[in-house]
């Protein structure tokens, strides 16, 4: 039995087949569909969490490859800050790559990347927003990266 | 994706014997061409063994040589303050490649091992990829090719080879450690990758049950002045058209010292042996860096798709050399 950690909770998870990967295993398992799939093959970064606090592809992760490791998902985020500056800088459309973008960002802060524009659309550019909301995705980022 | 099963050993040597001992096993690190070439149906593996646990991460200085864990990860690499002083150009082709997730997950020994980004090769409904099925053809020397090799191509194959990192480890004579049941072996890394000649499938020296543990990267001289030039069709998180990985000791005006590769130009990471006689003990010239640039892409193999490319790389290089030497 494999133990996945997912926002400090451990969840015990039958792997006898282990072609399940770290998306499915949140979606389908754990019923916790905010992580979402776009792409299914690492290049849109919907799927974006945090494994040991860094930003990774739940969709490229074999679930059975995070066995004691802790898992954070955008349910994990308690109010961040980050959520609320991309509701007030409209910056999503349909939302579907917002859950990746937002962790994506916070894992941003954390790497001390945010230092100016052209940083920022660097280091967020494994983020893919096919509604092109990239400038208020910044100018949300840009805003709580001051504040932090 | 095919059924497989999955282990973990705790040891290099158990995980060793578990591949060696099972023709369709293979090692799991990253995973991040793997996992997505399995769920393509191009590879299928019935039993991955998962490395990523073994203690084979980490960056060591040893002397003039940094000693790097196959397990560590692009960004940990790039965040490596010795190999920010000494080879930024490492650094520059390290956080070009791919995303921040990516890098995250992918590892120093996956990367060199990464497959071709090649569309008919990670298709399985093409029928014609001498890579993929031995002998069945290629059908991107017939078909749409653009983001293919000009270099070391034949009509058997051009499929390109897409690591970005490997230019520079190219240039800077990287070795890598190869363990297997019968001990280690080290092979320089201009001669780790295969020609594709008849032959596409086999990319590389490996034989089916080694692992790479170590790559040794040699810092140049200090003073050495390097740069990683990638042109792409966007900005950020894209494979190379051409790039262009360029290491120089000036002496005033004078080039005293070169190394140069490229990549997107060819089957394996192009090192150029005859860009850098033309460049050693020359004067930083436009008339230098030309003739450089004549000496990187010789004879080349061009389908229509890719002649934009001979041009293309000749600029790179040149656009290189005169940054680095300024």
């Amino acid at each position: 039995m494999t133990t996945l950690t997912v926002n400090g909770t451990e969840y015990p998870l039958d792997l006898a087949d282990p072609r399940v990967t770290l998306l499915d295993a949140l979606r389908d398992r754990l019923d916790l569909t905010g992580t979402k799939k776009g792409c299914d093959q690492g290049a849109c970064g919907a799927c974006t969490v945090l494994c040991d606090g860094r930003r990774v592809l739940a969709c490229l992760t074999l679930a059975a490859q995070c066995d004691g490791r802790e898992i954070t998902t955008i349910e994990g985020l308690e109010s961040h800050p980050m959520q609320d500056a991309f509701v007030r800088h409209d910056a999503f459309q349909c939302g579907y790559c917002t859950s990746g973008q937002i962790m994506s960002a916070v894992a941003l802060l954390g790497e001390n990347r945010a230092g100016t524009d052209a940083d920022i659309r660097e280091y967020m550019s494994g983020n893919l927003c096919r509604c092109g909301a990239y400038s208020n995705i910044v100018a949300a980022v840009r805003e709580v990266a001051r504040h932090a | 994706m095919r059924e497989f099963r999955y282990e973990r050993p705790s040891t290099v040597a158990e995980a060793i014997r578990a591949v060696a001992h099972d023709p369709e096993a293979d090692f799991l690190a990253g995973g991040t061409t793997e996992v997505d070439l399995m769920k393509d149906g191009v590879f299928h593996p019935d039993l991955l063994v998962d490395i990523t646990r073994l203690p084979l991460r980490g960056v060591r200085r040893n002397g003039t040589m940094l000693q790097v864990g196959a397990l560590t990860t692009m960004e940990e690499l790039a965040a490596d303050r010795t190999l920010m002083e000494r080879a930024p150009f490492v650094v520059e082709a390290l956080l070009r490649g791919a995303s921040v997730q990516l890098r995250n997950m992918a590892t120093i020994g996956g990367n060199l091992l990464q497959r071709t980004r090649c569309r008919y090769f990670r298709d399985p409904a093409v029928p014609a990829c001498n890579k993929r099925e031995p002998g069945s053809g290629c059908e991107a020397v017939n078909s749409v090719a653009r983001m293919h090799a000009i270099l070391g191509a034949s009509p058997a194959c051009i499929a390109l080879h897409a690591s970005d990192m490997a230019v520079p480890l190219s240039a800077l004579d990287a070795v890598v450690h190869i363990q297997s049941e019968e001990g280690e072996r080290l092979v320089p890394l201009t001669q780790f990758y295969l020609m594709p000649g008849e032959t596409p499938d086999r990319e590389n020296v490996l034989r089916h049950g080694e692992l790479i543990t170590a790559v040794d990267i040699p810092l140049p001289p200090e003073g050495t002045r390097s740069i990683y030039l990638k042109i792409r069709d966007r900005a950020s998180y894209e494979f190379a058209l051409t790039s262009a990985a360029v290491a120089v000791v000036m002496d005033g005006p004078v080039i005293k010292e070169a190394r140069v590769a490229m990549g997107g130009v060819g089957t394996i990471p192009w090192r150029g042996f005859e860009a850098e006689e033309v460049l050693r003990e020359a004067p930083a010239t436009p008339d230098t860096f030309r003739s450089a640039a004549d000496g990187m892409i010789r004879d080349p193999f061009i389908v229509p798709g890719t002649a934009f490319k001979v041009e293309l790389a000749k600029r790179t290089l040149i656009r290189a050399l005169t940054e680095v030497t300024s």
